[in-house]
């Protein structure tokens, strides 16, 4: 017998969203998009017992969380970092903004620093293309970026 | 029926309402080539994604070609199946496909067999015009199944026998776009998922991206090894297949030819796992007959029904989804186990040598046989029972490495004492067998009267879920079948709720049960093939001149000679066996 260990908390949660979508395998989507709101990553543990809970294979759930950019199974950092790699922001330079970003934070695209403070991920436009190239920290937007600036933006959150 | 008519490809047709235009073209003898479309008829089961675009057909008026497989049939619908359009399209779907296919056909498991191969060569293609990357992804090697996900073509049939038909959910479709490719949850390898190891994803797959672990090899190493005495068993399924492999008809059944072959490659002893089915039969049989009579003296504890264990796939399944079962099935080993157990202990020390010196092969028309004979309950201080178990596809090609032509062999009786089988041992290869050769020893033992009709009927067929009620001179006696494992999971549920009873329930993985296993030859989905093998099984029995198990004149003798009785201190030991709890289970931390 395999053991799959999560908190007590955690599992009545899953159940509780699970069974507010009537347990329905055909709601896999809508379930797993509440469950990484609440928890803010799909971890395997939890996606076994989201499997179990609505009668989903365990492999198929898998399956749309990679299948899906959305859902993501790594912990996302304090502060998420997303580069605009829209048409706009990729023509004036969002690529180097990005790869900077890298280098600083010593991450690759959809991973988190160690100590859990930043995450880095792309995206495709915000509607903020007079601003090229656009990047949001949280919730915040920085526009008009250039490769240099990128260290100074950093020390605003250290 | 309310029928249509359409016209394709020139033919005027009066189809049926609501069906697909593929199968309207394939009812009509017209042929549209597919790749991802993969059904078994006989019993209900269809994949068609719709995914791989390769039976495009035109159809007049509609601006885009149309999968023919996912498209219903309409009134006056005029489709082409070959118009320039139609051919140029399909060449393009299959050349892209190929631009992203190993081309290592030449050492392909699938060499021969594949479907996206024979596409190829059906369509002409000379070139790939569109090089670029090709997806990689690392081989995952079971003790059963080759994962090579490189050759994977996405037609997502595997995934669909996996989660639909057999209710195992062991593979999915992962990723995206490119990257895109079919594993187990979180990439894990196959021994760590829920997989049964039942292989039908290895029978569904047309390419070679599943396939058995192949020891060929192994076998005729220890074949050349002079100080190994090699002894060979074949399972009942095996003999009404492997004549397909030759190009007979199939239903064609050929022991005897198949007996000589296995002399001719150089087998010591050719014996046959009938006689371990009709060995499985009395102690199945008495443990059943054990459990009946405890239940009608009213003890409340004794487990009914009993469920048979021959079945790998089964066993693994239950072990991993029914944990709070598992004192429920028979106790018997399966037939393949059981022989080896006798070979290595009884005959062994009849021919005075040791077990060490004995190399127990089987041929089997299964792939969960070579995770079952690998299992460390069937194992003595490390040396296995069977040493190796080859399917039935891997014995047309070892006949091939030995230029044995199946069709100019005469036919040969199996050695003694393990090779003299009845008619109840056969008729294990197919679903409803097993009972029904339970039935036949059960209800002579338990009436203590002759059978007026060895022929149970009523157990046979190939729905996918029977059951049927035997008189036993007064007393009913309550049966329930099932074959393929999500028909399993809906009969073992319903009994678990208590909506159904049952004395005793049959179960096998497989489609058809053994005659369609997965190491059985390709079917590629065409049903007819395995109703050909369901019906040849039954001629053999009927061919026999003993049909009961407890008759078996071999089997007497095994039992006065060395086991003494049915379930008997011996038989407890080397007969019996005992189920692990497989699940996954949630439990709160700290």
């Amino acid at each position: 017998m395999a053991k799959i260990k999560l908190s007590e908390s955690k599992i009545n949660k899953i159940k509780e969203i699970c069974a507010s979508f009537g347990n329905k395998p055909g709601e896999a989507i809508n379930v797993l998009h509440k469950v990484q709101g609440e928890f803010g990553y799909l971890p395997a543990e939890v996606q076994e017992v989201i499997a179990k809970q609505i009668n989903v294979s365990v492999a198929q759930i898998y399956g749309i969380v990679t299948f899906y950019s959305f859902f993501t199974m790594t912990p996302k950092g304090d502060h998420p970092i997303s580069v605009c790699m829209g048409t706009a922001c990729y023509v004036r330079g969002a690529e180097k903004v990005l790869d900077e970003f890298k280098r600083e934070l010593k991450i690759g695209i959809g991973e988190t620093t160690p100590d859990g403070k930043f995450s880095l991920n792309c995206l495709r436009c915000v509607g903020a293309c007079g601003l090229a190239p656009v990047v949001l920290i949280g919730e915040k937007v920085y526009g008009r970026l250039t490769p240099d600036g990128v260290k100074d933006i950093i020390k605003e959150y250290n | 029926m309310e029928t249509v008519q359409i016209t394709i490809d020139n033919k005027v047709l009066s189809v049926e309402k609501g069906q697909t235009i593929l199968k309207a073209a394939r009812k009509a003898g017209i042929y549209i080539p597919t790749l991802c479309y993969y059904e078994l008829n006989g019993v209900g089961f269809e994949n068609r994604p719709g995914g791989c675009r390769v039976c495009v057909v035109e159809v007049e008026g509609r601006k885009n070609l149309a999968p023919a497989c996912a498209t219903e049939v309409m009134e006056g619908m005029v489709v082409h199946t070959h118009s320039l359009r139609v051919v140029n399209a399909r060449r393009t779907v299959v050349e892209l496909i190929l631009s992203d296919h190993p081309a290592d056909c030449l050492i392909c498991p699938k060499n021969g067999k594949c479907e996206l191969q024979a596409l190829a060569q059906k369509l002409g293609i000379r070139d790939i015009p569109y090089q670029g990357a090709k997806s990689t992804y690392r081989k995952d090697l079971s003790p059963a199944i080759i994962r090579d996900v490189d050759k994977c073509v996405m037609c997502r049939r595997c995934e669909s026998v996996c989660n639909v038909w057999q209710t195992v959910g062991a593979l999915s479709a992962i990723n995206r776009g490119f990257d895109a490719v079919v594993a187990p949850a979180f990439e894990q390898d196959l021994v760590e998922s829920p997989c049964t190891m039942c292989g039908q994803c290895v029978q569904a797959c047309p390419v070679g991206a599943l396939s058995e672990v192949d020891q060929t090899r192994q076998v005729i190493t220890a074949i050349n090894d002079t100080k190994k005495t090699v002894i060979v068993q074949t399972a009942p399924a095996v003999r009404v297949a492997l004549g397909e492999e030759f190009g007979m008809e199939p239903g064609s059944i050929v022991t005897g030819q198949m007996v000589a072959a296995l002399r001719r490659i150089g087998f010591d002893y050719v014996f046959d796992t009938d006689f371990a089915a009709d060995l499985t039969i009395m102690e199945e049989g008495t443990e059943l007959l054990g459990r009946i009579s405890k239940f009608m003296n009213g003890d409340k504890n004794v487990k009914l029904p009993i469920l048979t264990s021959c079945c790998p796939g089964w066993v693994n399944f239950f072990e991993t989804n029914y944990p709070d079962m598992l004192d429920v099935p028979s106790t018997a080993k399966s037939p393949q186990q059981m022989f080896g157990a006798v070979a290595k202990n009884y005959f062994a020390n009849k021919l005075g040598i040791k077990r060490e010196d004995m190399v127990v092969v089987s041929i089997m028309p299964c792939v969960a046989k070579k995770f079952e004979c690998q299992r460390d309950e069937f194992k003595e201080e490390g040396n296995p029972d069977v040493d190796y178990a080859l399917t039935t596809r891997e014995l047309a090609e070892l006949m091939k490495i030995f230029n044995i032509k199946l069709n100019n062999l005469p036919e040969e009786d199996f050695d003694n004492p393990l090779g003299e089988s009845t008619g109840a041992a056969v008729i294990f290869g197919s679903t409803g067998g097993v009972i029904e050769a339970a039935t036949r020893t059960a209800y002579e033992l338990f009436t203590g009267k002759s059978l007026p009709k060895v022929d149970f009927t009523e157990l046979r067929g190939l729905d996918g879920i029977r059951s049927a009620e035997v008189d036993f001179d007064g007393t009913p006696i309550k049966i329930g079948i099932a074959h393929g494992l999500a028909n399993a999971r809906k009969l073992l549920d319903s009994v678990k709720r208590g909506e159904e009873n049952f004395h005793a329930i049959e179960i096998m993985a497989c489609p058809g049960g053994c005659i369609g296993g997965a190491g059985q030859p390709f079917h590629h989905g065409d049903f007819e093939i395995i109703k050909r093998r369901h019906e040849a099984i039954y001629r053999e029995d009927e061919g026999k001149p003993i049909r009961k198990s407890h008759e078996n004149p071999y089997i007497k003798k095994l039992y006065s000679e060395w086991l003494g009785e049915p379930c008997g201190e011996i038989s407890h030991h080397l007969l019996h066996t005992h189920y692990f709890d497989k699940s996954k289970q949630i439990e709160i931390e700290g």
